[in-house]
C-alpha cells in the first residue's frame, strides 16, 4: 500500500533523526568547554531525538493505547528533565564550575554581590577529580549562595 | 525592562517568614473547598488515564481502582494545591504549543549543528530576567518551556520579585544577549495570554505597549 | 523499510552510547559525569524505542516510560549531594 510505505519512509526518517540528535549530542558532551555548556549540549537536543524515536514508534504501531502511552512518556520526560538540568546547573553555578572567563555577562554575581545582607561563609569547594579541562578550582566569592539557606528551599512542594 | 536597576537580590521567602505566612493564609481563606476539587480534577483524571494506560485496557474495574488509586496517591502524596487562575484560552493554547514545538525543533538542531561545528565553543551569558507576572503556576511553566528550549537553563529563581537567572548558551554580544531576555518574555507572554490571570494580562499588554 | 536505516540507526546510537560513557570516564567533576550518564540513559531509552520498531513488537514500552519518569533522580539527589558539600 502505498500509504504503508510512506509511513515507512516517515519512520525511518525519523529515526535517522533521533539518531543523528543523539550522536550531536555526545559530539557535543565530547567537545564543550564546562559542565553546564555540556548541560545545554546533551539534554535538549536529545529530548527532541527521544521525541522523533516516539513519533517513529507512534507512525508503526498506530494504536490508541499505544500513543497514549507515548504521550504520557513524552510528559514524564518533560517535565523531569528542566529538574534535574536546573538541579546540575545550580549546583555547577554554586561550584564554581562554570569558567568564568567562558561567560559574556553574569548578571547574577552582580544581583549577589549588590546584596547587603550577606556574610554566611561558605567555602566553595569545587567537585574536581582531577581538575583537567574545567574551570580551575579558584576560590568562589563566599556569596555564591544567593538563597542564604539551601535547605528546603529546592525539593519540597 | 533593564536587570541593572534591580532591587538587590538576595532573599526568598523562605527566610522571610512574614511574608509567606501571610500569602499561605490569604490563600488558605480566598480559596474554597469546591474550587480545591475543581482544581485537583484534571490531576485525578490524568492519574486514572495513566492507571489505565498502564493496565492497557479501560474496564470499569480499572476505571473505579484508578480513582481509588488516584485519591489514595494525591492524599499520601499531598501537594499544595497551585494557584492557578481558572482561565484557559484554547487558540492561544494552541499557538503557545505550536510556537514551543517550533522553537524546541529549531533550536535543538542549532544546538547540534554547533557541537558538530569545528569552530571554537561561542561565549556564554548568566542573564537575570524580570517577569511581568505575579503567578508562580506562570513563572514555573515559563521557566520549564525556557529549560526545554536548547540554549538556556534556570540557573536560579528569585521567587519573591519574580527574576529567573539563565544561563544562555551562545551570547557572543550584548545584542545576543538582549534577545535571550526577549525571547523569555515574548515566551512569557504566550503563556500568560494562554492561562493567566487577568491581572496578569493586563500587565502584559502594559508591558508590550511600552516596549 | 531498508535495512541499512536500522544499521545506521543502530551505530549513531552506539557511537553516542561510547562518547557518554567516555564522559563518565573522564568526568572530570562528578557533574559531568551525572550528565553523561543521564545522555546514556536517554540513549538506551532511544535505542529500545528502535528496536521496537525494528521488531514490530511493544513490549519494552513499560521499561521506557519507567525510565523515562525515574532518570532525573539520579542526578538530582547527586547535584543536592554537591551543592550541600560546597555549602557546608
Amino acid at each position: 500500500m502505498i500509504l504503508d510505505s510512506i509511513l515507512d519512509i516517515l519512520t525511518g526518517l525519523f529515526l535517522l533523526l533521533g539518531g543523528f540528535l543523539s550522536v550531536a549530542a555526545g559530539v557535543g558532551l565530547l567537545r564543550f568547554p564546562d559542565a553546564i555548556a555540556r548541560l545545554h549540549a546533551t539534554t535538549k537536543p536529545q529530548i527532541l531525538g527521544l521525541a522523533f524515536v516516539l513519533l517513529a514508534i507512534a507512525l508503526q504501531e498506530r494504536q490508541l493505547s499505544t500513543i497514549l502511552l507515548l504521550i504520557f512518556l513524552l510528559i514524564f520526560q518533560m517535565i523531569t528533565a528542566p529538574v534535574s538540568a536546573h538541579m546540575i546547573a545550580r549546583a555547577g553555578y554554586r561550584g564554581g564550575i562554570i569558567a568564568p572567563q567562558s561567560l559574556l555577562v553574569d548578571e547574577l554575581e552582580q544581583a549577589i554581590d549588590a546584596a547587603p545582607e550577606f556574610d554566611d561563609s561558605d567555602d566553595a569547594t569545587p567537585s574536581d577529580d582531577n581538575g583537567e579541562s574545567s574551570a580551575p578550582p579558584t576560590s568562589v566569592p563566599n556569596a555564591h549562595n544567593p538563597l542564604g539557606n539551601d535547605e528546603g528551599t529546592q525539593l519540597d512542594g | 525592562m533593564s536587570p541593572h536597576d534591580n532591587q538587590p537580590a538576595s532573599v526568598t521567602a523562605s527566610t522571610t517568614p512574614t511574608a509567606s505566612e501571610s500569602a499561605s493564609a490569604r490563600k488558605v481563606s480566598r480559596t474554597e473547598v469546591r474550587g480545591r476539587v475543581w482544581q485537583q480534577l484534571p490531576l485525578l483524571l490524568g492519574l486514572v488515564v495513566l492507571w489505565g494506560v498502564l493496565w492497557g485496557q479501560f474496564s470499569w474495574l480499572n476505571i473505579l481502582t484508578g480513582f481509588l488509586v488516584a485519591i489514595a496517591v494525591t492524599r499520601v502524596l499531598y501537594l499544595p494545591p497551585a494557584d492557578i487562575s481558572g482561565r484557559l484560552n484554547l487558540w492561544y493554547s494552541l499557538v503557545f504549543i505550536a510556537h514551543f514545538i517550533a522553537d524546541v525543533t529549531v533550536a535543538s538542531f542549532t544546538v547540534a549543528f554547533q557541537a558538530l561545528n569545528p569552530r571554537p565553543i561561542p561565549t556564554s551569558s548568566v542573564i537575570a530576567v524580570q517577569l511581568c507576572t505575579r503567578s508562580d503556576f506562570v513563572m514555573t511553566l515559563d521557566a520549564i518551556a525556557m529549560s526545554l528550549i536548547p540554549g538556556s537553563i534556570v540557573v536560579e529563581a528569585d521567587r519573591e520579585r519574580a527574576i529567573l537567572y539563565f544561563h544562555s548558551f551562545d551570547t557572543t554580544t550584548a545584542a545576543d544577549v538582549e534577545a535571550m531576555r526577549t525571547k523569555v518574555l515574548v515566551v512569557e507572554a504566550r503563556i500568560v495570554r494562554a492561562i493567566g490571570s487577568k491581572d496578569d494580562l493586563a500587565r502584559i499588554h502594559e508591558a508590550e505597549a511600552t516596549r | 523499510m531498508s535495512e541499512w536505516v536500522f544499521i545506521a540507526v543502530g551505530v549513531m546510537l552506539l557511537v553516542a552510547g561510547l562518547l557518554a560513557l567516555y564522559r563518565i570516564i573522564r568526568g572530570p567533576s562528578i557533574l559531568d559525569r551525572m550528565i553523561a550518564s543521564d545522555m546514556l540513559l536517554t540513549t538506551i531509552i532511544c535505542a529500545l524505542g528502535a528496536e521496537m520498531v525494528y521488531n514490530g513488537h511493544t513490549r519494552s514500552l513499560p521499561a521506557m516510560l519507567v525510565l523515562a519518569s525515574t532518570a532525573f533522580l539520579g542526578s538530582v539527589v547527586v547535584a543536592r549531594y554537591v551543592s550541600r558539600r560546597t555549602n557546608s
